[in-house]
């Protein structure tokens, strides 16, 4: 490639300009047909679409986050407590815990697991429909394949990411009463009296508002990735990858631009 | 004027001057084509001739970059959004590999469209999935998964899915290929008995000339992208145009091109990259 540095630059850029103005048409549509999907309002075969996207997404996850929550509390724990123990200031390990958790790890674990779990199974299952023509059949049967493939998967996940942070968020903490009560024999209720008091729930809310957007980064990339398979299988399986690479991404960026701006409003 | 444009024409499908370029390479030049009601339309073609890009303008699929389409006298670029939805839903396509969505049932495959476009209730969809799956053959293999099924049924259920809202206009994309010739010949004849029974206008992208030659009532040569003959078989059949000669005489290309190699060679002795 002999193309001047300006040349690629700009290439670059427009290219990725260009990806960011599909996510954003893509949000539009789906944000537009989302009322459809609604239960009782909307059109009865796409919340029964949602409600499979919900087991899927939601439901089959739990073990997993579950899992990967208490470790995560455990490491937590571990980590705090060999600084924390020094100082004589054991019961800090509540704290770091409880508010590492409502506030950044729940909500982050949760998307990730979720990311690599179901954003790579949207892009392949959108992906592969392109290149065996069903979603150019879904149009000419007058179906818009947004309102159809994304809006149940895109509810599902609005419900289910801030239920798994949930879950997530109590495992974790969960694992620090446990590593408690090892290390330092400490009652479980004098564990969650201590946790309950250092939990705020500002703190909840804003990784609840995180999880969202969180939701909205993994199934708008995932579909889109999806969306523009072009070829063979082999773009299947390359799209897949993309979406899991591409969303993580967005959400560990997302992420840092909310706690900046929960940090700044915070009044800390 | 915007909206609908109403022809006092009888064409089913009219194409006019539709330009298609695809990453600066024109696919399309400036095609123009009227498809008349009740007739059976084959565009005919080679491998690469622009023949599916001009089905994909047909139904709505892709738009020219200049050039209108006009399918019952309604500009596919300037219909709204409604009379789109409307138009798309008196036309069944059946895509080269069937299109089937593997995650359902071939009922629910042929009762979809119904249950997206109707009010019917639960029982009438099935009823009338069954018929259409019945019209093609298929009437005790509903229950089944599309990957159960053979190439033949796959695409049989495909028109099944087609026909499931009674459209006006019935496309076919490649029906026969990847089917032996008895499969292939059983497609004709449904393609053939459905237009008997439903008066409809087909149009249907295929290089099988036996095929062809069956199902159309007029024909249509494309080449690198201009149609270069319209008519009846019989035309197309005794057409002294060397293309269409070569191709239903089955005469190969040069596949070695003699000028390509020379300047390959020449580059190479002038010491330039390969």
């Amino acid at each position: 490639m002999n193309l001047p540095v300006v040349e690629r630059v700009g290439g670059a850029t427009l290219s990725q300009v260009e990806y960011l103005g599909g996510l954003a048409i893509q949000l539009w549509d789906a944000l537009r047909s989302l009322g459809r999907t609604l239960p009782l309002l909307g059109n009865r075969n796409r919340w029964r679409s949602a409600v499979g996207q919900m087991l899927a997404v939601g439901v089959d996850a739990v073990p997993m986050i579950a899992i990967m929550a208490v470790c995560a509390g455990f490491i937590l724990a571990m980590q705090g407590a060999s600084e924390l123990r020094r100082f004589g200031a054991m019961e800090f390990v509540i704290d770091l815990v409880t508010i590492g958790f409502t506030r950044e790890l729940g909500p982050l674990l949760t998307a990730i697991a979720v990311s690599g779990r179901s954003g790579s199974a949207f892009s392949a299952e959108i992906g592969s429909m392109v290149v065996t023509e069903e979603i150019d059949s879904l149009r000419t049967m007058a179906i818009d394949p947004v309102e159809f493939l994304l809006a149940p998967k895109y509810l599902a996940a609005l419900v289910m990411l801030p239920c798994l942070t949930i879950i997530s968020n109590a495992c974790g903490i969960l694992a620090g009463a446990v590593f408690m009560r090892i290390s330092t024999d400490m009652a479980f209720s004098i564990y969650f009296q201590y946790a309950v008091h250092s939990m705020v729930l500002r703190d909840v809310v804003t990784g609840l508002v995180k999880s969202l957007a969180f939701a909205t980064i993994i199934v708008h990339v995932g579909c889109l990735e999806g969306f523009r398979v072009r070829g063979g299988p082999d773009a299947v399986g390359r799209s897949a990858t993309a979406a899991v690479v591409k969303s993580t991404f967005l959400v560990i960026l997302a992420d840092v631009g909310f706690t900046a701006i929960f940090y700044l409003t915070g009044g800390h | 004027m915007p909206g609908s444009v109403t022809q006092t024409t009888e064409s089913a499908i009219s194409v006019r001057d539709v330009v298609v370029n695809y990453d600066g390479r024109r696919v399309l030049d400036g095609i123009n084509l009227e498809i008349a009601r009740g007739e059976t339309m084959v565009l005919l073609g080679g491998s690469g001739s622009g023949k599916s890009t001009l089905l994909r303008q047909i139904i709505g699929l892709e738009r020219p970059q200049s050039g209108r389409v006009l399918v019952t006298g309604i500009d596919l670029a300037k219909a709204k959004p409604s009379e789109m939805k409307k138009l798309r839903r008196s036309i069944g396509v059946a895509f080269q590999d069937a299109a089937l969505f593997n995650s359902m049932s071939v009922t629910e495959n042929v009762s979809l469209p119904l249950r997206e476009h109707t009010r019917l209730t639960e029982s009438t969809i099935r009823l009338m999935a069954w018929m259409k799956l019945a019209v093609v053959g298929l009437a005790d293999s509903g229950h089944l998964s599309p990957q159960a099924l053979s190439g033949g049924m796959r695409k049989r259920a495909a028109v099944a899915r087609a026909l499931a809202l009674d459209p006006e206009l019935l496309v076919f994309d490649e029906p026969s290929a990847g089917l032996d010739p008895i499969v292939a010949a059983e497609l004709d004849e449904l393609i053939l008995a459905l237009k008997r029974a439903f008066n409809m206008t087909v149009v249907v992208v295929t290089h099988e000339l036996a095929s062809a030659f069956r199902i159309a009532d007029r024909m249509a040569f494309l080449y690198q992208g201009s149609l270069i003959a319209v008519g009846t078989k019989e035309e197309i059949r005794t057409s002294s145009h060397p293309r269409i000669r070569q191709f239903l005489d089955r005469v190969p290309d040069q596949i070695a091109d003699a000028a390509a190699v020379d300047k390959h060679f020449e580059r190479y002795l002038e010491g330039s990259p390969m």
